[in-house]
């Protein structure tokens, strides 16, 4: 990897290495012995361990002009290796949680271990580390090739790369010694809220700098969900974010908002980052891989587009139907309510266009997985924004709020839609990416289809059942007026529930582990043909790409 | 004029649906506009064969 | 050369304005009215701020993520009324930097589980739930009793939380931590400061059972035992509908 670097790159690579490392050093001594401190050598760590790997590259030879002239994919490679080791640890630490909840004693008598300091590992592992890194690698694929045009440079991509993996690993560690906003999926304290902001700056511009080399005017729409997730994302980050440290050598700070206001900036943050992070984002998968994949263009392209502005324009109304019958004021839960249920109608002209984009290509998916993961997650995204719609109405919520309704309908979007897509995505992209025919094993993926589906379905059966059951058990009233249930009568009825549940996640983990598997052979695989190769394949180098790279 | 929650709120209630108006036909138009047919045509297919390289 | 480069930038800004239009607007006229909601919301004068054990006690609460599992937002439906209290009010929660309303109730809602036990039984069941509740998968916390309070940086978390908008003086600044004691340890010397800075109703007492040492179960109790209890109005309102 290193060596396809330039001197000066790698010089510079090592320049901002030490910076962070000083930054680290700052960081321990602000902080002491504090969770602050404890940070501080974490980041140490991590530059310092970069810094070597790109010291012994350091005087490797240095890539000819030729490189100019082929897409850089190194950093993609390496995202989609992370994106699969986060996603089997975050899904571990997912499925572990579960058991939790059916045997209460796996705590083992340690504060780490427990299950209000795991739950955010788990979600912070699959949304942001699983989730995340697989639309940064995704992203720069996709960008280069519909552009049709090479990163504008070498060390920022890794530095967008590597930064946001720093931010992952200081939230989820932060977790663990207890360091948390408690802002449900913006719990990281705020030293790294201020870091994230600076690797998504230079992501920002990344994504601009690749749109300024392209060719056409006309932007590929799935570019539009990329930038729209890169965008809204930095609003709702910082926003959502604001908080005044107890001091410079504090972890620990307080946000700036409270009670009401604050519940409102939370959820209009919260249902955005389903909406941005995890449904624009992934769209913009959908809109290249499926097609790609299937061998034909989108069924219609002005239908995404009436549903990209859809999407962008209804989702950011929504949030305040997580605050039904609360303290906030009725008539902002009713334009929640009422943005909600409009909202299906992009979201289903979306799913719409990706299955009947399929239409004429239905023996591929019958044969092949990797379109069928993505065949699946379409309908996936279809099933759960309508029962995102329905459950936003408010007699419906006063049903199913705080209860493992939402937790299923959650997981039928993030298991359903999100990992699907994703993991149809990296089966697509992987084999391109490491320049070989096909996955290492082919039939592995089918395994890993089968595993993850059954594990989808058995997780959200379970759910509805228990959510429905546990709704219905606290508000059913006996004859003489009174609740028939106490709580802890519901709460024995849920134990069955959530053993299945556990099971459907075990299930979901192993077909990731089975991908992590595949994908590592087929690099290998690749990485041993390349050697073998690499003597006959000259690539011709256009004589003007170096001055073009330099001229940016 | 003072801006007070009242008048917020009554702003908030009314102005979302004009504006929703507004964006609606503004992205309608833009979409089905015919002088963008071909570039869009162009667009969905040239995701199709792109792995040559870049452009330059 | 340049005016076609020109144009492509053109689309890209003209594109990036145009989804930070579509998308802060909704937000911001969603939100700004929230900010003018004190002209509305109920009075409620008799609401004090958390102490300094409270509140470190609420930090355990946000550091175990026990919000992960208990709400803190009763709503306003017949069984939730019935079942834990009246109503949670916007401004019961007008000093929470950050509120902690939660989203799910995998165990029952805590808005008004103050004064609801007593502190035994608090400590028994954070020690171990299932020696109370045989059927409960709450998590045990063994270590807060085995913790001590680190309670000597109290006064800055007392001035960040002022600087967010929460009234407290600077005489509750400067003692922060003598007040955190104090109010652990009823009859010491530094427990009548509290009463006289907080209020008389505030609960005075050995939390966790011993008053010679501050422990985080001290800390963690005293706040479950304030929950719903800085102010009467749901009480009030609740009176006043019945009427
Ligand atoms: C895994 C989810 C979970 C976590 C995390 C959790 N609890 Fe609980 N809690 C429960 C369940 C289930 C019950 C009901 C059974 C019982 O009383 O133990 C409960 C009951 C309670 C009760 C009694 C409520 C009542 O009205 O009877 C209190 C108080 C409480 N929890 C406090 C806490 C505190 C404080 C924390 C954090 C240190 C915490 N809980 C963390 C699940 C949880």
């Amino acid at each position: 990897m290193v060596s396809r670097l330039t001197r000066g790159e790698r010089e510079l690579a090592i320049g901002i290495l030490v910076l962070l490392g000083f930054l680290g050093l700052a960081m321990t001594a602000a902080g002491g012995d504090g969770p602050l401190g404890i940070h501080g050598l974490v980041v140490i760590a991590c530059a310092v361990g970069t810094t070597f790997v790109v010291i012994a590259g350091l005087f490797a030879t240095e890539p000819g002009d030729d490189r100019l002239s082929r897409y850089y994919d190194d950093p993609s490679k390496v995202g989609i290796v992370l994106a699969i080791v986060w996603g089997v640890v975050g899904m571990f630490v997912g499925d572990w949680v579960a058991w939790l909840l059916a045997y209460p004693e796996m705590t083992f008598d340690a504060a780490w271990a427990s299950f209000g300091r795991l739950r955010p590992v788990h979600t912070t592992g699959v949304i942001f580390g699983f989730g995340g890194n697989a639309l940064i690698a995704t992203s720069f694929h996709v960008m280069q090739r519909t552009c049709r045009a090479r990163l504008p440079d070498q060390i920022s991509p890794w530095f967008v790369l590597l930064g946001y993996n720093l931010f992952c690993i200081l939230a989820v560690s932060g977790y663990l010694m207890g360091l948390t906003q408690s802002k449900e999926y913006a719990e990281p304290e705020w030293y790294a809220d201020i870091w994230l902001v600076v690797v998504w700056t230079a992501y920002f511009l990344l994504y601009l700098r690749t749109l300024a080399r392209r060719q056409e005017p006309h932007i590929y729409v799935a570019n539009w969900y990329y930038l729209a997730f890169i965008l809204v994302v930095a609003i709702l980050h910082i926003v959502n974010n604001l908080a005044v440290p107890v001091s410079l050598g504090h972890a620990k700070s307080y946000s700036l908002f409270a009670g009401v206001q604050d519940a409102m900036t939370q959820w209009w943050y919260g249902h955005n980052a389903v909406a941005f992070f995890l449904t624009a984002g992934f769209l913009g998968m959908l809109y290249y891989y499926l097609p790609k994949r299937a061998g034909r263009p989108i069924f219609s392209y002005r239908l995404s587009i009436v549903s990209f502005w859809g999407i962008t324009f209804f989702y950011i109304w929504v949030g305040s139907h997580h605050l039904h019958y609360t303290a906030l004021p009725h008539w902002v839960q009713t334009l929640g309510m009422t943005f909600s249920v409009m909202l299906l109608v992009p979201s289903w002209a979306s799913a719409a266009n990706a299955l009947l984009t399929l239409n004429g290509a239905w023996h591929k998916v019958r044969d092949d997985a990797a379109l069928r993961f993505m065949m699946v997650a379409a309908v996936f995204y279809g099933l759960s924004t309508f029962e995102g719609s329905f459950l936003a109405i408010r007699p419906v919520n006063s049903l199913s709020h705080y209860t493992d309704w939402t937790v299923g309908h959650v997981h039928a979007g993030a298991l359903g839609w999100v990992a699907f897509i994703t993991f149809g995505s990296i089966y697509a992209v992987v084999p391109r990416l490491w320049r070989c025919r096909e996955m290492y094993s082919a039939r592995l993926v089918e395994v890993h289809f089968w595993l993850a589906l059954a594990g989808t379905v058995i997780y959200v059966f379970a759910m509805w059942n228990s959510g429905i059951i546990q709704g219905l058990m606290w508000r059913t009233y006996n004859e003489s007026g009174t609740l028939t249930y106490s709580f802890i009568d519901s709460l024995v009825a849920m134990h069955p529930y959530y053993i299945a549940r556990a099971v459907g996640g075990l299930f979901f983990l192993s077909g990731a582990v089975v991908a992590l598997y595949n994908v590592w052979k087929t690099a290998r695989l690749a990485a041993g043909e390349q050697t073998e190769a690499a003597g006959d394949t000259p690539v011709a180098a256009p004589a003007a790409a170096g001055s073009l790279q330099a001229g940016e | 004029m003072e801006i007070d929650h009242g008048m917020l709120v009554a702003f908030a209630k009314s102005f979302g649906l004009f504006y929703l108006i507004a964006f609606s036909v503004a992205v309608l138009v833009y979409a089905f506009r015919p002088s963008n047919r071909s570039r869009f045509e162009r667009a969905a297919h040239s995701i199709l064969d792109d792995e040559a390289g870049p452009w330059r | 050369m340049f005016g076609f480069h020109y144009r492509l930038e053109r689309n890209t800004i003209g594109f990036v304005l145009a989804v930070i239009v579509a998308a802060s607007i909704g937000g911001i006229v969603e939100i700004a009215p929230l900010f003018t909601i004190d002209e509305t919301v109920e009075e409620a004068p008799d609401m004090r701020v958390y102490t300094p054990l409270e509140l470190a006690g609420r930090n355990i609460y946000i550091r175990e993520g026990c919000y992960a599992c208990h709400s803190q937002m009763i709503r306003a439906l017949r069984d939730e009324v019935e079942r834990y209290g009246p109503y949670s009010l916007a401004v019961e929660s007008q000093y929470d930097h950050p509120m902690l309303w939660g989203s799910k109730r995998t165990g029952p809602d805590l808005a008004r589980v103050g004064g609801k036990y007593s502190d035994d039984w608090h400590v028994a069941h954070l020690n171990d739930p299932r020696d109370v509740v045989p059927q409960s998968v709450m998590p045990a916390y063994r270590w807060l009793s085995r913790t001590e309070l680190d309670s000597d940086d109290l006064g800055l978390h007392l001035k960040a939380m002022r600087r967010v908008g929460v009234p407290y003086t600077d005489a509750m600044i400067v003692n922060a931590e003598n007040d955190a004691y104090g109010q652990a340890a009823p009859g010491s010397k530094r427990a009548p400061g509290v009463a006289e800075r907080y209020g008389e109703g505030t609960n005075i007492r050995a939390f966790d059972g011993e008053s010679d040492r501050l422990t985080e179960m001290d800390a963690l109790v005293a706040y479950l035992q304030i929950l719903g209890r800085l102010t009467d109005a749901a009480y009030e309102r609740k009176t006043e509908a019945e009427e």
